[in-house]
């Protein structure tokens, strides 16, 4: 099968892959460029594992062709952090409320919570499961991971409130 | 879970993408948000041959209205029905139906042309287009043709498009003053399919009920468009609607599926419900505005979340 060039940008770097149209994003993303932080659970589009920002918006790995992504710009869990030392406040909030146990699903929750405190940046609970429900987790149940929505909300309204003070 | 192998093809205009679908016929799939095509090809329940993907026609996407009918483009976004102002105002239960539709992170990529064609009864908006009685706008290289909603809903994800046919838009009416619109649903979790549910839009003039809209979901191998029930609500006193009564009315004719999340009478049952609970909603909105013609439930919501 012919193979075709994909030009991506991603978490801010100019990136080159040659794939095979029928390989997903997500499969992309971790088989050609390395980027390993993106999981695949259920590979259809029902467990949010996968989960990116495509030019800025959340979407599902899994459910893309790669080659549908030439000229995108992909946040994949690894541009959300520098290093280990700076996590991003979504990602400080997880670890601060135990929100998550072993991590596999982390990474697409972390993704889809920074694209809904985007959209609604002072969510009431409802809204927060709302927002949730488009990701599986099956260790933590979900207590600790609305806590986390509800911490990220509230560090990003104070770390805005001071930048613009 | 991976996709079988096929011909990726990326036309960058309509006429580009239906001498395409011409060229390919029964082999080709157009390939646009991706939220059924991609899961299906993963579980390879379908492998085309040829993708043709039609992301890129920019033509594609985006609202207008004119002449008291909103047309949207079939690469429209679901996102886009919550988000843009002029579709929300113009055909108020798009914007009500969008939230149903799976989970944000679906509504991102899933589009407007796509769920018609996919033709899941159990999906939202094939029920609003046969509610409201939409126009479907097909497009092939013999010509452009429109079919009515309740045309175009043949069976089970069946539709009356032809192999070389690709969806362009959705016409879809816009009502006057004095309307309400709701969709109710019942899912085993938030962003499943429902079991069952019904999108619902009435119009008030002087308290009684001059129009009434009633489409099911997941009620039968089409959306089911509720008759008897839109028959029994207009000319009726808006304040003395016995719901109950209209929504077992909705259903009762009806034989919906029966598998391992419910069973045929389960769902009646549910589908009876939810008219009730949609057409409540509507009623209340459309009371409320013909009280306060100035300002729309949508205008209300956005003046309370800004």
């Amino acid at each position: 099968m012919t193979e075709m060039d994909v030009n991506l940008i991603v978490n801010g770097e100019r990136c080159r892959a040659r794939v095979e149209p029928r390989k997903t994003l997500a499969d992309l993303l971790r088989e050609d460029l390395g980027l390993t932080g993106t999981h695949l659970g259920c590979e259809h589009g029902v467990c949010g594992s996968c989960t990116v920002l495509l030019d800025g918006l959340a979407v599902r790995s899994c459910l893309m062709f790669g080659v549908q992504a030439d000229g995108s710009e992909v946040t994949s869990v690894e541009g959300l952090a520098g290093d280990p030392e700076s996590l991003s406040l979504v990602q400080r909030a997880f670890q601060e409320t135990h929100g998550l146990q072993c991590g596999f699903c982390t990474p697409g929750f972390v993704i889809s919570v920074t694209a809904f405190l985007e959209d609604v940046p002072d969510p009431t609970d409802e809204q927060i499961r709302d927002g949730l429900s488009g990701n599986l987790c099956r260790c933590t149940g979900y207590q600790g991971i609305v806590h986390a929505v509800r911490l990220a909300a509230r560090l990003r309204r104070e770390e805005r409130a001071e930048t613009s003070g | 879970m991976k996709a079988a192998a096929f011909d990726y093809h990326v036309p960058e205009s309509v006429d580009a993408a239906v001498a395409l679908l011409a060229e390919l016929g029964d082999e080709a799939k157009v390939l646009a948000g991706g939220q059924s095509l991609v899961p299906v090809m993963a579980m390879r329940l379908g492998r085309p041959e040829h993708i043709v993907d039609v992301n890129r026609i920019e033509a594609l996407a985006g609202a207008t209205r004119s002449n008291g009918t909103l047309r949207v483009g079939a690469l429209t976004r679901h996102r886009a029905l919550e988000t843009d102002v002029l579709i929300r105002d113009s055909v108020p239960l798009l914007a009500r139906a969008a939230p149903h539709i799976g989970h944000f992170q679906i509504r991102n990529r899933g589009t407007v042309g796509g769920s018609l064609a996919h033709a899941d009864s159990a999906a939202e908006l094939p029920a609003v287009a046969v509610a409201l009685d939409a126009e479907i706008e097909v497009r092939s290289t013999r010509g452009s043709r429109r079919i009515r909603a309740a045309d175009f809903f043949v069976s089970i994800f069946m539709t009356a498009l032809e192999p070389d046919e690709l969806v362009t838009a959705v016409h879809l009416p816009v009502w006057g003053r004095g309307c309400g619109f709701a969709v109710a649903e019942f899912a085993r979790r938030h962003g499943d399919f429902a079991l069952a549910g019904a999108a619902c839009g009435v119009q008030v003039d002087g308290g009684r009920i001059v129009r009434a809209a009633v489409g099911l979901i997941g009620m039968g191998s089409v959306p089911v468009r509720a008759r008897l029930a839109e028959q029994t609500l207009t000319g009726a006193d808006a304040h003395e609607v016995d719901l109950a009564s209209i929504g077992r009315d909705a259903v009762a004719a009806l034989d919906p599926p029966s598998d391992t999340h419910g069973s045929a009478a389960y769902r009646r049952h549910l589908g009876a419900q939810m008219t009730a609970r949609a057409l409540g909603r509507a009623l209340a909105e459309a009371q409320g505005q013909e009280r306060n013609p100035g300002q729309s439930q949508a205008q209300a919501e956005a003046g309370g979340t800004a």
